[in-house]
């Protein structure tokens, strides 16, 4: 069996970089700027955070390997190989100090997309072994189970049966020619089961048709946050393979970030080919039942709340405006902090950071930004739709002494929904 | 010559008072830029010099420089201060000729020896000794061997201080100016083609006054009347500094008078006293009369990229190399590129499923 | 071989050989950028992300989205500093528009010399700061290589003996006109090989950035 070595990771950056790579690098005059926008380095000042620097590696790959002056250098011996320790070394920097959150992207006077760099310079990391094992365990069980965090189909029926008993709801599996196929994310059916019923009970009163695949459920790419496109594609495949089977029209992705970036974005290019069926995320469908009038609820908060933008949702996946118009469904005394939206500020643990053990100690010092947004607004809540940014919010304001509910848009939404002629599930 | 009269009488004889003759003391006084109690004691030393002997050697030169200093349309001071120069040799004025004026020469040379002042115009041909001469002797061989015995030289016009024209690429003689072959005198360099007569006359004063030269540039020119900047002198600068430039000869701009740096105008690289002094009896000077200046008084100004260039503008054609360098990019770029690209294909190709069990290394045993 | 030879020789073949150079240089760069290619993207986009990319190309040159102060003040104000001065003294100081228009055959109005001059002098000044930030800034310190300091000092000599050229200041001016011009031809030999590039490369970084953005429905 082939095992990861330096050579399969050199060769794996070899293979990504590519004309932007280029362009990138040939652009970045070391002004500093990103790492204004990190909250890695903000929460610690360390300089080593400074993103562009988490891919110097690649960075002297790519002159030794694609450019004349850099070939002639290394032809000279004035070149200084990648070598091994170097990539160890950069594990850190690469896997536990980037959420690839994306944010330094938007301030780089001179335009480069340094996390889309970040996310090749995982590719190496990976193929050569150097990938964090909380994250290969996670991948490991992902391709082997189905699920990150081990979530067995068993499981998730259980929790099915939960919300029948609850909401009289049955929870459509395998339906063929259903409108929509639900994906959730093994961190939902786990701590926030709240979702699937509230997912039920909207289905229920728009009337739309939905299932969810029993072969493919987990919306949690795990291959993404390592970096290996190979995995990636693999278990974006089994999503496919099973929308295909379904004939659903809209695949629909769960209150996750970066499970969105994974199948939205990266999915037709990680299996070569475009998708036969729609993708959209949670927020995106109720949106547009809410502009077709077909999401009615009644009642609002009566607290002040503000809106945690998941990245992936927002600055990497574009759904900007949809969260902003189902919230104000129900919530009167809604504010924004102050950088929100394409700029928000990652709450610290995604792209992977919240699967790696070594790093639960950045993760919560990271987490100081939103800390700081936070005690600004002085809201008594916060909402947010993305299961892994709600888990690290609610361990960061434990840990913070903050009490503030934080919750989740969807299941607001269905607390909301109007009752009239639903009750029983009729409509099942 | 030792009954020879003071400068004092020969300017009294010429119907000079002694009042305008301190004028010009006073006005060469500061002219110098000395003092002005420096007046008095130039008069006194003027009024008690003898005529000192000058040698004048034209060698490769135009005689520019010779009517410059005595086509004057009056006779002037500077004019009679060269009337009060023994001159004992200059092959253009000097009545004599032939073997007679050689004579004159020698003479001259043997009886004010280490004491006379050798004046040089035109620059000395060191291509083919035929190129010039003078009674059979090339101007190498005279510069020499006149030089030997002079005081100071003082080489007169842009030829004889830089090599001028003549030196002019591509050189054919291989014209060289003064101080490319005499190394071992006091050389004053009044350039300028031709240069301002009241600086020959300036540089004969201090000599008089001080029997020494006046301080230098860098290029051996007397600071007193080289040190400062056309561009800076100038009465159009205040349009330079508003960007107002003439584009042509004759449009609205050159009509107002706006400058000519546009034009080729020289004058920021030109350091002269033409902008104060000013030419024929300080009527005006060239860009006073709608010229850029030519820059005549620095070396190579013949080949400072063509008089009407602006002087920021490249001085030659720069499309071969642009076409090289066009052509060398495109050739390597697409040579390198593809040679990325076939890298990046490779490593494409080398590529090795990544499955869960090959995300850890080897155990080490 | 005097200071005049020598201007000479930097006004004419000195310049067409670092023109040369330069030209060689920044195609070499665009091809090898341009020749790594890309992968298509398959996914169903937003939309085609042209325009997003063009308006990046644009906004990344101005200050983000409401506060200014969002960027650290000090790499953003004399950031802006620096290039504006730059510009605006390449681009209209009269002897600089004589250099396009004979090499191009173009030409523009130019600005009053003193107006030029005060954006020499807040360039120069710039320089110094981001230079003196560089020096001192743990940040700027950790990431600055000798690479950093080398296009700092090839930027910063053009501008400070095109001041002083023009001020007249400490050598005569043929002097100074010929460190000038050579500092330029300095500059432009070694632009291509160095971050100088950025010059160029941004706008294609700008474009790839901004229209990878724009397929996803973000405005980066």
């Amino acid at each position: 069996m082939s095992k990861a070595t330096l050579e399969r990771g050199i060769n794996a950056l070899k293979e990504q970089i590519d004309a932007p790579t280029a362009a990138f690098f040939s652009s970045c005059v070391h002004c500093g700027l990103c790492a204004q926008a990190c909250l890695f380095y903000t929460e610690t000042c360390d300089p080593a955070k400074t993103p562009i620097h988490k891919l110097e590696p690649m960075r002297r790959l790519w002159e030794q390997e694609y450019t004349l002056g850099g070939r002639i250098r290394k032809w000279l011996g004035l070149a200084k190989p990648v070598t091994d320790g170097e990539l160890a070394r950069w594990s850190e920097l690469v896997y536990q100090n980037c959420t690839l959150c994306g944010r330094c992207s938007m301030v780089c006077p001179v335009g480069n997309d340094i996390t889309y760099m970040i996310r090749k310079m995982r590719e190496g990391l990976s193929a050569a072994g150097h990938a964090p094992d909380g994250l290969i365990g996670a991948t490991t069980r992902a391709v082997k189970l189905g699920s990150p965090m081990g979530v067995t189909l068993k499981a998730l029926k259980a929790q099915a049966k939960h919300v029948k008993e609850d909401s009289g709801l049955d929870i459509p599996f395998d339906v063929e020619g259903a409108e929509y196929m639900v994906l959730l994310s093994s961190m939902e059916v786990i701590n926030y089961p709240e979702y699937l019923q509230a997912i039920a009970r909207i289905f229920d009163q728009t009337g739309k048709t939905w299932t969810i695949s029993s072969q493919a459920f987990e919306a949690t790419n795990s291959g993404i946050q390592i970096g290996t496109s190979d995995i990636a594609a693999e278990l974006v495949q089994r999503v496919v393979d099973a929308a295909e089977k379904l004939k659903v029209q809209t695949v629909i992705s769960p209150e996750c970030g970066h499970a969105y970036t994974a199948i939205r974005w990266e999915g037709p290019n990680l299996i070569g080919r475009p998708f036969t069926f729609k993708v959209q995320h949670i927020l995106e469908v109720l949106d547009e039942l809410r502009e077709q009038g077909l999401l009615r609820v009644e009642g609002v908060e009566d607290s002040r709340l503000t809106f945690h933008d998941p990245c992936q949702l927002v600055r990497r996946g574009g759904v900007i405006d949809p969260p902003r118009n189902l919230i104000k469904m129900v919530v009167d005394d809604f504010v924004e902090m102050k950088d929100h939206g394409k700029m928000n500020w990652c709450c610290g643990a995604g792209g992977g950071v919240s699967a790696i053990e070594e790093a639960a100690e950045i993760r919560l010092k990271a987490f100081n930004r939103k800390k700081k947004q936070l005690a600004k607004l002085k809201v008594d809540g916060l909402v947010t739709a993305c299961a892994n940014c709600r888990i690290q919010i609610e361990e960061g304001l434990e840990e913070n002494d903050m009490d503030m509910p934080v919750i989740g848009l969807t299941e607001m939404l269905a607390n909301h929904l109007v009752e009239e002629d639903t009750g029983g599930g009729t409509s099942s | 010559m030792k009954n020879d009269p003071s400068l004092l009488d020969i300017l009294r004889q010429q119907g000079v008072s002694r009042r305008g003759f301190l004028k010009f003391c006073a006005a060469t006084a500061s002219l110098m830029a000395l003092p002005p109690g420096m007046a008095p004691v130039i008069a006194k030393a003027l009024e008690q010099a003898r005529r000192p002997s000058v040698i004048w050697l034209s060698f490769q030169e135009c005689t520019g420089c010779t009517e410059s200093l005595t086509r004057s349309h009056a006779p002037t001071l500077e004019g009679l201060i060269f009337d009060a120069i023994s001159l004992d040799y200059h092959h253009t004025l000097q009545a004599a000729s032939g073997t007679a004026a050689e004579e004159a020469r020698k003479t001259a040379m043997e009886e004010n020896r280490g004491k006379y002042l050798l004046v040089v115009d035109g620059s000395i041909p060191t291509g083919n000794a035929g190129y010039s001469t003078i009674a059979g002797i090339s101007n190498l061989d005279m510069l020499k061997e006149v030089a030997a015995g002079a005081a100071a030289i003082i080489a007169v016009g842009t030829c004889a201080a830089f090599g001028g024209l003549p030196h002019a690429s591509p050189n054919p003689t291989g014209a060289v100016a003064v101080s490319d072959i005499i190394t071992d005198k006091p050389i004053v360099n009044v350039s300028g083609c031709p240069p301002i007569p009241v600086v020959i006359t300036g540089v004969l004063a201090h000599f008089l006054t001080f029997g020494s030269l006046p301080e230098l540039d860098h290029l051996g020119r007397p600071m007193a009347f080289y040190g400062n900047n056309i561009h800076d002198r100038c009465y159009r600068r205040p349009f330079y500094e508003r960007g107002q430039f003439a584009e042509s000869f004759d449009d609205e701009g050159a009509k107002k008078g706006w400058c000519l740096y546009k034009l080729g105008c020289k004058g920021p690289v030109t350091y002269n006293a033409c902008a104060t002094t000013k030419w024929n009896n300080g009527t005006s000077f060239p860009i006073e009369s709608g010229h850029g200046c030519l820059g005549c008084s620095e070396p190579n100004f013949w080949d400072m990229g063509g008089f009407y260039n602006a002087l920021s503008e490249p001085s030659k054609g720069t499309g071969n190399a642009l076409g090289w360098g066009v052509a060398a990019g495109a050739a390597l770029g697409a040579a390198s590129g593809l040679m990325a690209r076939r890298e990046k294909d490779h490593a494409s190709r080398s590529h090795q499923q990544v499955t869960v069990d090959d995300l850890k290394r080897e155990e080490s045993p | 071989m005097n200071i005049e030879a020598v201007l000479q020789w930097i006004r004419g073949p000195g310049l067409s050989l670092s023109l040369g150079i330069f030209i060689f240089g920044i195609l070499l760069k665009l091809l090898e950028i341009f020749l790594l290619g890309r992968r298509k993207n398959l996914a169903a986009v937003r939309s085609s992300g042209v325009a997003a990319g063009f308006r990046t190309i644009f906004s990344r040159s101005l200050p983000p989205e409401g506060n200014i102060l969002r960027r650290p003040p000090f790499v953003f104000i004399f950031g802006y500093a620096f290039h504006i001065g730059l510009f605006v003294v390449i681009l209209f100081l009269a002897p600089h528009i004589q250099v396009a228009q004979s090499l191009l055959g173009l030409s523009w109005p130019s600005l009053p010399t003193p107006v030029v001059d005060v954006f020499a002098v807040i360039a120069l000044i710039a320089l110094m700061a981001l230079l003196w930030y560089r020096l001192t800034s743990p940040l700027m310190k950790y990431l600055t290589t000798a690479q950093d300091y080398l296009v700092w000092a090839l930027t910063f000599i053009p501008l400070l003996s095109g001041y002083m050229a023009y001020h007249h200041l400490l050598l005569p001016y043929t002097w100074l006109l010929a460190i000038h011009i050579a500092s330029v031809e300095l500059l432009l030999v070694l632009f291509p090989f160095t971050k100088l590039t950025h010059a160029f490369t941004l706008f294609i970084s700008r474009w790839y950035t901004g229209m990878m953005a724009g397929q996803k429905g973000v405005q980066s």
